[in-house]
């Protein structure tokens, strides 16, 4: 065979296989939106659950849901871009940030279920006294050490962005090195850290296997933080897997895929402003 | 407060938060010792790993089932999303119009951040459905006994890690420099030729960075295989029907811990598979960390 018809061969295989990633992906959303947008209303998300969850609505996971990633956020966020600070302005690339990027890389390598397990043993029966055993507050506090890695990969990645110059100018004109993180570290890193949470929030949505042992099918409005309640995606989990209702299912499915969509909208804008910064040629 | 106070306090208050990663590993690996002491303290460790029979009424725990499992749902998988994604890595930094890049990448991206039960009821409802209808009607001219197994279940599983071995695959290619790229057309080759002669070999160690943390994924992902590799304590025999069915680590914890009293011996045998998936997937990020480090080391990219 002639190494142009060898080229071309490639080239169609190349771009066969770009076509079928879309498709697959066409596929998977186009479905669940074919079989679930029959489901979706505005009171099919502000409804309780009626007859076990074969009609009504799904209020209860979507708070549920809600509860757990503002818990998740409030721990792995200001430690996550703590940590962030701490390894890109008071440390040299030393043993010391290498021990925590190492850890860092291994926690974000965990599998969900093995966090799943951890959480059971650490919150739900150590810590019970202190969070109601197995609550929303517990489900949240797994999700945050689960997001933890992402939050401080990507708000490093956006401090070592920010302009050494500009720094050096801060430092300069005697700013402090607390004055220069406020006014010249922290503002200009602040799209690629904002992009680290939206990330975060998807991933701790999305969760299913980290929490399934804290969260039950919970029919009713979460009482507290420490009481039990139930989210999207274990709610989706036991309709599946039970087969109790297919429509409710792929309803809850469509909502998760929404907050998807939209998190990954809000987190392109961002890029978009991000890649002014930093632009990367290949 | 002197100023100087101030500092010292927020740089205290950074250096714990520092630590919590580290700390959090350690407390992971500690809880799961700690609960799965009775176990490794009793049980036969060796028969534990390479046991095929897992009966906790009867005290017999033979995680090899499991582990077969996970092995053969991942090795599946890779068969989907290896070429695939590879192909798709080589085909965005090489080939595709500045038009196709800006589809593509945002279309990877969803794909990456789809979640794994959304996943799980796709795989549920139409691969399971097309495996033991219209493969079975192909194959058998009628449907199979089931769909769920290793094939829907590998199928699923390789979609799922194609973003990561696209994304660090993609990352390995742009590092090859480009003088090499332009030496290889010098010579009068043609895109493919630099592409297998230069640019792939080039990019290896990379790209099996990229697939090692694609196996990482797929030996981790629990809601998605729960769903469709049908739950049964036995090694998968074939690939489709009924004897193709199976169980991995993930999918056990997750299916006897409903169930399992706590600080029973099954209790503790479930905290020593979670410990076997953590040093599972802990090796294979060592390992691709070490193969990423070394092509940072020989290239600035």
């Amino acid at each position: 065979m002639n190494k142009h018809t060898t080229d071309r061969l490639a080239k169609i295989w190349l771009w066969m296989s770009a076509v079928v990633i879309i498709l697959i992906l066409l596929a998977v959303l186009g479905y669940i939106f074919i079989k679930g947008v029959g489901a979706l209303s505005v009171s099919f998300l502000l409804d309780m659950p009626q007859n076990n969850w074969r009609e009504g609505g799904i209020f209860p996971a979507i708070l549920g849901s809600l509860i757990v990633v503002v818990v998740a956020l409030s721990f792995a966020a200001p430690v996550g871009v703590g940590t962030a600070i701490y390894l890109t302005e008071f440390r040299k690339d030393d043993w010391f940030s290498r021990v925590i990027r190492t850890a860092s890389d291994a926690l974000n390598a965990v599998p969900s279920i093995v966090f799943g397990l951890f959480g059971l043993a650490l919150f739900v029966f150590y810590l019970k006294d202190y969070t109601g055993g197995p609550s929303l507050l517990s489900a949240g506090l797994t999700l945050g050490f689960m997001v933890l890695p992402t939050i401080i990969r990507t708000s490093e990645v956006a401090m070592r962005g920010v302009p050494y110059a500009e720094k050096m100018e801060s430092y300069g004109m005697g700013a402090s090195k607390l004055q220069t993180i406020r006014n010249i570290v922290l503002p200009g890193s602040v799209p690629g850290i904002a992009t680290g949470i939206i990330l975060s929030i998807g991933r701790a949505v999305g969760e299913t296997a980290p929490i399934i042992f804290m969260v039950a099918l919970n029919p009713t409005i979460p009482s507290s933080l420490f009481g039990s309640g139930n989210t999207l995606t274990t709610q989706l989990y036991y309709l599946a897997m039970e087969g109790i209702s297919l429509k409710v299912a792929f309803g809850t499915a469509l909502t998760l895929v929404l907050i998807i969509l939209l998190l990954n909208h809000i987190t392109r804008v961002f890029k978009k402003r991000l890649s002014r910064n930093l632009r990367r040629n290949c | 407060m002197k100023p100087g106070d101030k500092e010292k306090t927020v740089r205290a208050a950074l250096f714990l938060s520092a630590l919590s990663a580290a700390l959090i590993l350690l407390f992971i690996v500690f809880f799961l010792f700690k609960e799965a002491l009775p176990f490794l303290s009793h049980g036969d460790l060796v028969g534990f790993l390479t046991g095929t029979v897992w009966k906790p009424t009867a005290n017999v725990y033979g995680a090899g089932i499991f582990i077969a499992g996970s092995i053969l749902t991942t090795a599946g998988a890779l068969f989907i999303a290896v070429p695939l994604g590879v192909a798709c890595a080589v085909f965005l930094s090489e080939v595709a119009p500045k038009k196709a890049v800006n589809i593509l990448r945002p279309a990877i991206e969803l794909l990456a951040g789809i979640p794994s039960i959304v996943y799980g009821l796709f795989a549920l409802i139409v691969i399971v459905g097309l495996v033991q209808q219209d493969l079975g009607k192909l194959l058998t001219g009628d449907s199979l006994p089931t769909g769920k197994g290793i094939l829907a279940a590998a199928l699923i599983l390789g979609v799922m890690i194609l973003p990561i071995v696209i994304s660090i695959s993609q990352d390995a290619i742009c590092a090859v420099p480009r003088s090499f790229r332009e030496a290889s057309y010098a010579l009068g080759s043609t895109k493919w030729q630099t592409i297998q002669k230069v640019i792939l070999p080039g990019a290896m160690p990379g790209i099996a960075a990229g697939v090692i943390l694609g196996v990482g994924r797929a030996i981790g992902e629990t809601m998605a295989v729960v769903l469709v590799l049908g739950n049964v304590g036995m090694i998968p025999s074939n690939i489709l029907g009924i004897d193709s069915r199976g169980e991995t680590l993930t999918s056990a914890i997750m299916l006897d811990m409903s169930y399992v009293p706590v600080g029973s011996m099954h209790y503790a045998a479930l905290f020593t598979l979670g410990l076997t998936l953590f040093f599972m997937a802990f090796a294979l990020s060592m390992a691709s960390e070490y193969l990423l480090a070394k092509r940072r080391r020989q290239s600035k990219c």
